[in-house]
């Protein structure tokens, strides 16, 4: 198909030919067009089906207002859905696709929700399927969303990369048509650093719509001058293609930046789009303003545009929407439609003018105080038929109508501080609200400045204002002379007359008779109007059609437009794929992955690996001929006791605290007592919140006289230092220490097992014996012929043990130092699982008894809670409530029949008592195989557990369905005299 | 939201970590009460009570991601507006805290 | 040092340090730098100065970093510093520096607490304007920050024009490498 619409002019590159196709058929366009002036070009006005009615949609408009021309572009895995045709930059190999429609858009069987109108006015779902509410979710929320919904969303994994990033300048500039352009302009030659970002791929705004002249120049070559001149001053960015979404406090503005959208696939590394966040000092909304329809009988003909938006196509993109044209407008505006089309050769069939007063057009049929009232067209228009002020009515041939009820200031991003929109009376519209972010100022048609002159003026001395606010020299430059008619708009909004649909917001089906059954059932307020008839919840969040619908609910209510008032308008200003919110962080990049020191040796072993916040850990080693992770996990366990067994316990937190009143900290931050440690010793410690709940535990080493070393939980490494800080600093800001963390400087190893000191004796140059290093010892020594290091004689296993760190870099070579001299023992590597496994044989505590909800009492550790000194929860770990005879208590729980598994998270019940929660007697919280006791074995917490040691009960879960009669015991399942630690 | 660091300048809020209340600065001395009752009740009013104004606000934020220090901010929490960004161990200091 | 047997390797798990050139943009592992933190002790501010003045150590304000004849330094919070000396010569940097400051100061071996990464590009602020909110347009060399590099806490040092170092978490090296390619690419 040739380009049959295509006339003289435009910004558009006629030198190159751009192939597209729309529902399979081939197309072409040119450079500069969008998606919607192309078909335009080649005819194609019937672009979509409306939500609910299905009712056949052409474009209202040229911007991203649009509501009607939403189409998928391209197919596979970058196939979008609900995109707006009107802002869809035009490219070679472009295929897009109507939607909402089945089979065909010119045929669609859903098609016949318009027929079943009457059923499905405002507030139908919520009157019709109520009942019975057992089938909303079954039911009718499937169906509805199969006949309702907009496009399909493919599912394959979206190929593309999208940025995120951080700029920042002393002033945002918000569009950049003549106000923002000036304002910049204005801005950078005072030197100012001056971000101006615009929606769309060519910078100018209106000017490159209109045939208006700015200075001796066209508007849209001043604009193209200006673009030049300020793309070469060093502190300017000028961002095309970049939608400032919204206002965040303190002069943050979110933006998303379409960097690869206007091509078919994105150059290698480079990002499909990048969400900015811009931090400014000041900013300027110059975002121009949104025509607004009339509402009259059948007014959603494809064919029936925005008036100001069938210039736009004319001007800017050198498109007839039609030979032969009529507008229909309240004001000045709409009239530079007929003569700019007029200009161009177009037909003109008549200017029908709601206002009686008013000078005629010279050489046009310009029709005083008429309306509108009705169109004929099914799948494009027609015809129209008209009222005159006479009350005879005429049908006109046409193909196109171009209607303008006046225009409403994009005040959108100054309200999203919740600031209320001020009503102008000279324009009818609103404007940008007072209070509005601090700050942030508007300019141009945004503030209500409507002509070309005002917007030019008001850019510049906004310019100022902010330059000097920045304490920069300001200067008023020679505005270029340009119009400054007034807009003379008699308010207008709907066509009284006919029985049919006059549409508001055409992408969600809303009329005015929808408005009116709102007023009638009371829902009065705009947001209740908006909830009950969903006017402006659509993907263009009514920008065309929120004000329209409220200035008729303020007629029908009496009440002044001001006084209706508008919803709150909120973030995104336009649609942002979450593509753009999730940035670089998806898949396995959703976070950073910490890899231990052994990782690679523990990768060359065959090691599987979990992860365990960020970090990866060894959880295992298989070996050959190991088919089950728990014949791993067995071997590990039974070696490492009766041997020697190896462990990277690089992850837990290590923090370095050093200071004269280091001692008297760790005092007060854990419940026990620590000054009176030797040095060269380590103790256990407790540290509980404020409230008397533990919040973590491990062990502390002092290494010197004001040198100590905190191990913490590998969960809690960084709220535990985060804590440290508050206690130092907000509460002994006078004591002498000083805190960092050292939880990635040192390669941490546990060497658990009996012949653990035999094996480190081959790699620790000093001697370790007993005697020379006993138990929960700790000190600076070398390895492997004088590297220093740091040794801990502390066992988690319960078996004789050590930790030896040596720095980060050695970790690697360590390992394998170790493996090696630990070959004649059988040494092996353990990894998470075995861990477990050995500290629940001991009866050691872990995150899962540490969960927030638990006391030093409940885990048996309440005499390790020094009343003798203050410490952080001491006081309220006191409390009644946390220390009843029958609370809960650590025990250990065996099954009755060794062969039983048990689960982790069931319920403690006594023998024969119903599963209901009066009966609840605490929880499982760890459960592992011992290998050692063949049996499945947990650790959990009962009621009054201690005195049940002994007896039998019911470990029963509910969600697992399991139950199992089990034995309550110690929890120190395996050597309880702790013989094999001191060895 | 910017937090004026007192040496670093403006820096943005996603750096910090939230704490709530200054008046937490001002625990009680656990052991300077008569019997565990009366320290038990200044600790529940310590811990527990709070003020939660829709206005000016002091509290606590922790520069986890910056220089870590705590800071009190004073913050309106209607329109988020910051008046003033103190060192929090200057207004543990002026509050009588030492060791 | 003492020449024990052990054999280090690089945060990103190499022999030697490892080096990616895309487009304008070098990145390089740097494993040639000892690093300390020192904090003056409660009150010894001044005794710090003084000593650190003599033994050649930088001590910059906040916001900086200093370099001097051996030894160079980054601020890190009040009355605390990162000291860098070179690796070969100063591998057991606290002791070495201990001497010197005795009880006045608390020094912590901070080595390998890190991964360093020297980037160099004629023009940074392109690629770091992706990564993280430090304004690199408006700071030049000597400029140093703790900043935030996708989840990660990491010191931005400027070095010299189109030269800086981004120290992150050492267990993290792998995917702060792949963050800063990824930005590399698509600045470029």
């Amino acid at each position: 198909m040739t380009q049959e619409n295509r006339i003289k002019g435009g910004q558009i590159d006629r030198t190159k030919t751009l192939r597209f196709t729309f529902d399979g058929h081939p197309y072409t366009g040119h450079p500069g067009d969008t998606l919607a002036s192309a078909l335009l070009a080649n005819g194609v006005r019937l672009m979509g089906r409306s939500f609910k009615y299905h009712r056949p949609r052409g474009p209202l408009s040229a911007g991203s207002e649009e509501p009607n021309a939403i189409v998928e572009l391209r197919t596979g895995a970058r196939q979008e859905p609900n995109t707006r045709a009107t802002v869809a930059e035009l490219f070679d190999g472009l295929e897009a696709n109507s939607q909402n429609r089945f089979p065909s858009l010119k045929f669609d069987l859903m098609g016949i929700n318009d027929r079943l109108s009457p059923f499905f006015a405002a507030g139908f779902y919520y009157k019709t399927f109520m009942w019975p509410a057992a089938f909303w979710e079954k039911i009718y929320e499937p169906i509805i969303r199969r006949a309702a919904g907009l496009g399909s969303l493919t599912r394959e994994e979206d190929p593309d990369q999208y940025d995120k990033g951080f700029l920042h300048c002393d002033i945002l500039i918000i569009g950049a048509g003549p106000a923002g352009l000036m304002a910049t302009l204005t801005a950078a030659r005072a030197g100012a650093r001056v971000i101006l970002a615009d929606e769309d791929f060519r910078m100018g705004g209106r000017l490159n719509a209109e045939t208006l002249t700015v200075g001796n120049h066209s508007g849209a070559d001043w604009a193209e001058d200006t673009v030049r001149t300020l793309a070469q001053m060093p502190n300017v960015r000028l961002m095309p293609r970049t939608t400032v979404l919204g206002a965040m406090d303190h002069g943050i503005y979110s933006a998303v930046e379409r960097v690869s959208d206007h091509l078919p696939i994105p150059a290698p590394g480079k990002p499909r789009q990048i969400l900015w966040r811009i931090y400014s000092a000041h900013a300027i909304l110059a975002a121009g303003a949104t025509e607004r329809p009339i509402a009259f009988e059948n007014n959603d003909r494809p064919g029936i545009l925005l008036a100001g938006s069938l210039r736009t196509y004319a001007n800017r993109y050198a498109v007839a929407v039609g030979d032969r044209v009529a507008v229909f407008t309240n004001n000045d505006d709409g009239l530079r439609t007929a003569t700019d089309l007029q200009a161009k050769g177009i037909d003109i069939a008549a200017v029908i003018d709601t206002r009686q007063e008013g000078d005629l057009l010279p050489g046009i049929r310009h029709l005083k105080g008429a309306q509108v009232i009705d169109t004929k067209g099914k799948l494009g228009l027609k015809s129209i038929t008209i009222r005159h002020a006479n009350g005879r009515s005429e049908t006109l041939s046409v193909n196109a109508l171009g209607v303008s009820g006046g225009w409403n200031p994009n005040l959108n991003i100054a309200s999203h501080h919740r600031g209320r929109p001020v009503w102008n009376d000279a324009i009818h519209a609103f404007t940008p609200p007072t209070g509005g972010p601090k700050n942030l100022t508007a300019a141009g048609a945004a503030a209500g400045a409507l002509s070309t002159h005002a917007a030019l003026q008001t850019g510049a001395a906004q310019a100022n204002a902010a330059l000097e606010a920045l304490g920069l020299k300001t200067h008023t430059p020679d505005l270029p002379k340009a119009e400054d008619a007034p807009l003379n708009l008699t308010p207008f909004w709907y066509v009284g007359e006919g029985k049919g649909r006059a549409w508001i917001d055409q992408q969600n089906d809303v009329t005015v008779k929808d408005v009116k059954l709102a007023k009638q059932e009371n829902f009065t307020s705009v947001e209740h109007l908006k909830r009950y008839t969903t006017l402006g919840m659509a993907t263009d969040q009514g920008k065309t059609g929120n004000i329209l619908g409220l200035a008729i609910m303020a007629e029908l209510t009496g009440r002044s437009i001001p006084q209706t008032g508008t919803t709150i308008y909120r973030p995104p200003y336009t649609p942002v794929a979450m593509g753009a919110l999730a940035g670089r962080s998806r898949g396995p990049e959703f976070k950073p992955t910490r890899l231990t020191p052994s990782h690679k040796w523990a990768a060359e072993q065959g090691a599987i690996f979990v992860e365990v916040g960020m970090w990866l850990r060894a959880q295992w080693f298989p070996k050959a001929g190991e088919t089950t992770w728990r014949q791993s996990v067995d071997r590990e366990v039974l070696q490492t006791r009766a041997s020697v067994g190896i462990c990277d316990v690089t992850t837990l937190g290590k923090i370095d605290i050093q200071g004269c009143d280091a001692g008297a900290f760790l005092d007060r931050v854990y419940a026990n007592t620590f000054s009176t440690l030797p040095i060269g010793k380590v103790r256990y410690g407790l540290m509980l919140r404020e409230d008397g709940i533990v919040m973590d535990d491990g062990t502390t080493a002092r290494m010197g006289e004001n040198e100590w070393v905190m191990t913490t939980t590998t969960a809690n490494a960084v709220p535990v230092f985060r804590h440290l800080e508050y206690v130092r600093q907000c509460l002994y800001p006078d004591m002498d220490v000083q805190l960092i963390s050292t939880t990635e400087a040192w390669a941490q190893f546990s060497v658990a097992g009996p012949n653990a000191r035999k094996l480190l004796q081959k790699v620790v140059d000093q001697d370790i014996s007993d005697a020379a290093f006993p138990y929960m010892a700790c000190g600076n020594i070398t390895v492997c012929g004088g590297l220093r290091a740091r040794l801990f004689r502390i066992s988690f296993s319960g078996e004789l043990a050590y930790e030896i760190a040596v720095p980060t870099r050695y970790g690697d070579a360590l390992i394998r130092e170790m493996m090696k001299a630990g070959e004649e023992f059988g040494a092996v590597a353990y990894g998470t699982e075995s861990l477990g496994v050995m500290r629940v044989e001991k009866g050691h505590v872990a995150g899962n008894e540490l969960n927030g909800q638990t006391t030093a009492l409940n885990m048996g550790l309440g005499k390790m809670v020094s009343k003798k000194k203050d410490s952080i929860g001491m006081v309220l770990s006191q409390r009644e409530g946390l220390n009843a005879d029958d609370g809960l208590r650590l025990v250990g729980v065996k099954p009755v029949d060794p062969s039983k598994p048990l689960t982790a998270g069931s319920h403690f019940l006594d023998i024969g008592a119903a599963p209901v929660a009066a009966n609840d007697g605490g929880w499982l919280t760890s459960v592992v195989y011992s290998p050692h006791l063949k049996s499945s074995i947990a650790l959990g917490y009962l009621k009054n557990g201690t005195a049940r040691i002994g007896q039998k009960m019911r470990a029963v879960n509910l969600l697992a369905k399991t139950e199992v009669e089990v034995e309550i015991v110690s929890p120190h399942f395996f050597d309880p005299e702790g013989d094999r630690l001191r060895g | 939201m910017i937090i004026n660091h007192p040496l670093l300048g403006p820096r943005d809020a996603q750096e910090f970590t939230y704490l709530g209340d200054a008046a937490l600065i001002d625990r009680p001395d656990g052991m300077a009460f008569p019997d565990a009752t009366a320290a038990q009740d200044a600790f529940h009013d310590y811990l527990y009570l709070r003020d939660n104004p829709a206005g000016e606000h002091r509290e606590l934020w922790f520069h986890e991601q910056g220089d870590r220090s705590w800071l009190v901010v004073t913050r309106n929490t209607v329109t988020h507006e910051i008046t003033k960004v103190e060192f929090a161990r200057d207004v543990a200091r002026s509050r009588g805290r030492s060791k | 040092m003492a020449d024990h047997r052990l054999h280090p390797i690089t945060p990103l798990g190499h022999d030697t340090p490892h080096s990616v050139t895309i487009g304008p943009v070098t990145i390089t592992e740097v494993t040639d730098t000892a690093l300390a933190s020192l904090a003056a002790r409660l009150g010894e501010g001044k005794a710090v100065a003084d000593i650190a003045d003599t033994a050649g150590i930088p001590l910059p304000g906040s916001g900086h970093a200093a370099q001097g004849a051996t030894f160079a330094a980054f601020w890190l919070s009040p009355d605390m510093w990162m000291v860098e000396a070179p690796f070969a010569t100063h591998e057991d940097i606290v002791a070495i520096l201990k001497p010197h400051f005795g009880e006045t100061a608390s020094l912590t071996e901070q080595t390998d607490a890190w991964a360093r990464f020297d980037v160099t590009a004629p023009d940074l602020p392109a690629m770091f304007e992706r990564l993280c909110n430090f304004d690199l347009r408006a700071h030049g060399p000597g400029a140093a920050t703790r900043t935030v590099i996708e989840h990660l806490g990491c010191y931005v040092v400027i070095r010299a024009p189109g030269h800086l170092s981004v120290l992150g978490p050492r267990s993290s090296a792998a995917s702060l490498f792949h963050a800063l390619e990824t930005a590399a690419r698509s600045a470029f």
